[in-house]
């Protein structure tokens, strides 16, 4: 384990960018992209039933945790991982491994990290950081997602660590104890690239996938009626949000994912690669178009059944675009 | 989106200074990390969120003024909680809360329950009982 001082580098996503950084620490140099393509992180899920201040959950992403997780088996790193039952002993061992030298990624929600703009502030709970040290009471911290190095109260930091609601971080943290000095990343691409095509293309249920673009462009077509205009301004916010804000790196993570590819095709000395990644940057932009359109309606609070249904078109304009990128992708002969 | 479209609609909500991170491809088509100060419609959105948010708390607030809700309605705004997470930090069953936040019961509420509302809401006791 080396000793070296943290190298913080911001990015797009926590979640793959703590493990680039995190990683990248014990000398295994993984980028954003790769890591968020390795673990298959592109996806699409609508859930009209699973409300958040009764607005239905829309995500551009796969569960959180499932990137990390995959990455790891994939590469062949092994991480100590740790939850608690109080704050009390998850401070405590926190204490400890930092004390060690060893930094450490931790699950918290963003409501309680004081060194966030107060309007991003929201009960999320599925964020990740990277504490790397201990000075004078404060810890220091790594938080991907921020332009530089911070630091946090020990009581801010427990709130974060210890917040209730879905999901519960119960005081997650995690750390790299083996991590390979040299890794092929040959078949760890091929297999997330199968994987993200798999979930994209072949999940057997309407909300999710190809399949659940679909699914929110007919919802969408409706939302004159149901909801009506003033909660479907709101729900058209919530989607805006999803694809856009803070993490996403640009039109609900397509751009990293191209990015991703790119990579790919450099590693693997495979074209065809570069020239998806090309077509899958066409898609994000009419994502950007869509959120772009939808932000217009948003802001006029109201909307004829027309815009609803031209919002919902381009919708559908995305999903087939999706589905013969993917049918592409999985069809790519390594 | 090419490195020169990436859109730079700062506003006072990302307070100046906070520049996430976009992928865009630059003139030789490769993608590199940028950064953004924000985008318009992500604005909107965002605005829109803490309108909504904001206009919750005015009306939880004259309901509690005028006697027909606990306080516990308020707060449970006010720290931009549902239900469901308050009953959580409580450590209570839904229905109870929702129960507590009748003026009636919340009144007869044990001093040991009313300061777990008041650690839920991160305020003190007086605070909790007397919206400011």
């Amino acid at each position: 384990m080396s000793n070296s001082i943290f190298q913080h580098k911001q990015t797009a996503h926590c979640e793959s960018g703590v493990i680039s950084n995190l990683l990248g620490h014990q000398g295994l140099q993984i980028s954003e992209p790769m890591a968020f393509g390795i673990g298959a992180g592109i996806f699409f899920g609508h859930l009209p039933f699973v409300k958040v201040n009764g607005v239905p959950g829309t995500t551009y992403r796969i569960w959180p945790g499932a990137i990390f997780q995959r990455v790891c088996k994939r590469l062949g790193v092994k991480m100590e991982s740790e939850k608690f039952s109080t704050p009390e002993k998850g401070m405590l061992a926190l204490d400890k491994v930092v004390a060690a030298g060893i930094p450490v990624g931790l699950q918290s929600s963003v409501y309680y990290l004081p060194y966030f703009p107060p309007s991003y502030r929201f009960h999320f709970n599925a964020h990740n950081l990277v504490v790397y040290g201990k000075q004078e009471d404060q810890y220091l911290v790594s938080d991907p997602v921020m332009d530089t190095v911070t630091t946090i109260d020990p009581e801010s930091l427990a709130q974060a660590r210890f917040a209730k609601g879905f999901p519960a971080p119960k005081g997650k943290m995690y750390y790299p104890v083996y991590v390979p000095s040299k890794v092929s990343l040959e078949k760890p691409i091929q297999e997330g690239i199968a994987q993200a095509c798999h979930f994209m293309l072949k999940v057997p249920l309407p909300m999710f996938g190809v399949k659940g673009i679909r699914f929110l462009a007919k919802r969408v077509a409706n939302y004159a009626t149901n909801p009506g205009d003033r909660k479907a301004t709101l729900y058209l916010g919530n989607i805006i949000r999803m694809q856009e804000e803070i993490g996403t790196g640009g039109a609900g993570f397509r751009f990293l994912y191209a990015a991703f590819l790119q990579e790919a095709s450099v590693v693997l000395k495979n074209d065809q690669l570069s020239k998806l990644a090309g077509e899958l940057t066409q898609t994000g932009d009419l994502w950007r178009n869509f959120a772009f359109a939808a932000g217009r309606v948003c802001k006029s609070r109201s909307a004829s059944d027309v815009s609803y249904k031209e919002l919902s078109e381009m919708l559908m304009t995305c999903a087939a675009s999706e589905e013969a990128f993917f049918r592409k992708l999985a069809q790519v002969k390594f | 989106m090419k490195k020169e479209e990436v859109p730079q609609d700062s506003d006072n909500l990302h307070e100046g200074t906070f520049k996430q991170i976009m992928y865009a491809v630059d003139n030789s088509g490769n993608y590199v990390q940028v950064q953004s100060a924000g985008w318009e419609p992500e604005n909107i959105a965002m605005d829109q969120a803490w309108e909504e948010v904001n206009e919750r708390i005015k009306t939880a607030r004259a309901r509690v003024e005028a006697g027909e809700i606990s306080p516990v309605a308020y707060y449970m705004e006010k720290n931009l909680m549902d239900l469901a997470l308050l009953a959580s930090y409580v450590g209570k069953f839904q229905w109870q809360v929702k129960r507590h936040m009748k003026p009636g019961v919340f009144k007869k509420l044990s001093p040991k329950m009313v300061q777990r509302y008041a650690d839920a809401f991160k305020v003190s006791v007086t605070e909790l009982l007397q919206i400011k």
